[in-house]
């Protein structure tokens, strides 16, 4: 694996708030990436800092092997379409479309043009007047045509209903197999992305808490419901990062993959296993982490 | 066709083996490509890549060169022989512990049993 992005110990503060919080990682070439975590947890200053359009207040930064700031060999070969991209007054889709033909060398025209007629994008109204979903457009159009070697998706699906949204993860994966390239797609729409993703990234509160392939994580939280003492009983000793009573039925979720021993242990007991979703799962270690962080100075104490 | 909570990579190898199971897919027969199947399921090419490496792995799938994926001959009898092994745990133990529940012996499950079965072959000859 070759890696074109090495990130060591970047922090980020604007004032009182810390953006990004000792961050590292890699970003390997040819490979999607999913970029997840709340609102406000550091995805976007992350991914601006990486494209040369925000300052690191530490750490560093290397894409290409390069440091990316004003470096004309490293910032054409990246793409970062942001939710709140802005053009000129007077710009048409058009208009934009050639910006990004002249600047991204790699631009196919051919699957520029199948994708506005895709996304039916009105190509001479001034892109002030178009509708959120086709200024969405817009940005996801210049993001594949320009099949930069690493492309950012920044939440590019505002406005954009579910079938133009299956539109693009469809045309996304159509693409990336004929041309492989490195994508990192920031999304908290998790299940609907899941599927495309072989790693996932999560921040929370500028804090790296998840950093691993796709398929590991897949199963290996599940939930367990049924009779109260019998659930107890199973989940003793495990890690359970949520549970929810309901009268004498309990659900509680724990990590770990379940064995075969103890599938037939929760058959023979009558419990029943749901499965928990990619979704479910980072929703509830970041409830996890964030109970953990603000236990652990009372716990110090 | 996927759920949730389940390496994808198996689940896509098991699609595949209920092809060549049930006929659809013969041996000798070429098999789905990993971007054919990353399309169709709309997930990540490497991790369709991932399952078809576990079935070239073992044995029912090889490949050839510059052409494609197999179905290698002899694949659907070890397909069948590694199913009615896993049968009992996949299906018995659930049914075992749901009769439990409900208060019917393995007795009363053996003549459920034979009833069913009557009736699904009168069916099946009555077409």
């Amino acid at each position: 694996m070759t890696t074109v992005i090495e990130v060591k110990n970047l922090t980020k503060r604007y004032r009182d708030t810390v953006a990004a919080d000792d961050v590292s990682f890699t970003i390997e070439k040819d490979t999607i990436y999913g970029l997840l975590g709340r609102n406000g947890a550091g995805k976007t200053t992350v991914m601006s800092i990486l494209t040369a359009q925000n300052f690191a207040t530490s750490g560093e930064v290397r894409v290409f092997g390069e440091h990316p700031y004003e470096n004309a060999r490293v910032l054409p070969r990246m793409c970062f379409v942001r939710e709140s991209q802005r053009y000129p007054d007077d710009a048409t889709a058009t208009h934009a479309l050639r910006m990004a033909r002249l600047f991204f060398p790699r631009w196919s025209q051919e699957l520029a043009d199948r994708l506005v007629a895709d996304f039916q994008l009105p190509m001479k109204k001034t892109i002030k007047k178009l509708s959120r979903g086709q200024l969405s457009a817009v940005g996801v159009i210049i993001g594949l045509a320009s099949r930069a070697e690493i492309t950012f998706f920044d939440e590019p699906y505002l406005g954009l209903d579910a079938v133009a949204r299956q539109l693009f993860y469809d045309r996304l994966l159509e693409d990336y197999a004929e041309h492989p390239r490195t994508i990192i797609l920031s999304s908290h729409l998790i299940d609907e992305v899941s599927n495309l993703l072989e790693r996932v990234i999560v921040i929370d509160k500028g804090r790296i808490i998840m950093d691993e392939e796709t398929e590991a994580v897949r199963g290996r939280a599940a939930t367990i419901v049924g009779d109260t003492a019998r659930v107890e009983a199973f989940v003793a000793g495990r890690e359970v990062i949520h549970r929810e009573s309901l009268g004498r039925v309990t659900s509680a979720t724990v990590l770990g993959e379940l064995t075969d021993a103890d599938r037939s242990r929760l058959a023979a007991e009558g419990l029943d296993i749901a499965p928990v979703s990619l979704q479910q799962l980072i929703v509830r270690t970041t409830q996890h982490v964030e109970s953990a962080l603000t236990a652990a100075p009372e716990g110090a104490l | 066709m996927i759920e949730e909570g389940r390496a994808l990579f198996l689940q896509i190898a098991e699609s595949v083996e209920d092809s060549i199971i049930d006929g659809t897919l013969a041996e000798e027969a070429q098999a789905p490509s990993t971007n054919e199947l990353a399309a169709f399921y709309r997930i990540n090419p490497a991790t369709a890549a991932k399952g078809i490496a576990m079935l070239t792995d073992k044995g029912v799938l090889h490949k050839r060169r510059g052409i494609g994926m197999f179905v290698s001959r002899g694949a659907r009898e070890l397909l069948l022989g590694e199913r009615r092994a896993a049968f009992a745990d996949r299906f018995l133990d659930p049914l075992l512990a749901e009769a439990r529940t409900l208060g019917l012996s393995p007795d009363d499950i053996a003549r459920l049993l034979s009833e069913r079965a009557a009736r699904t072959t009168t069916e099946g000859t009555a077409r």
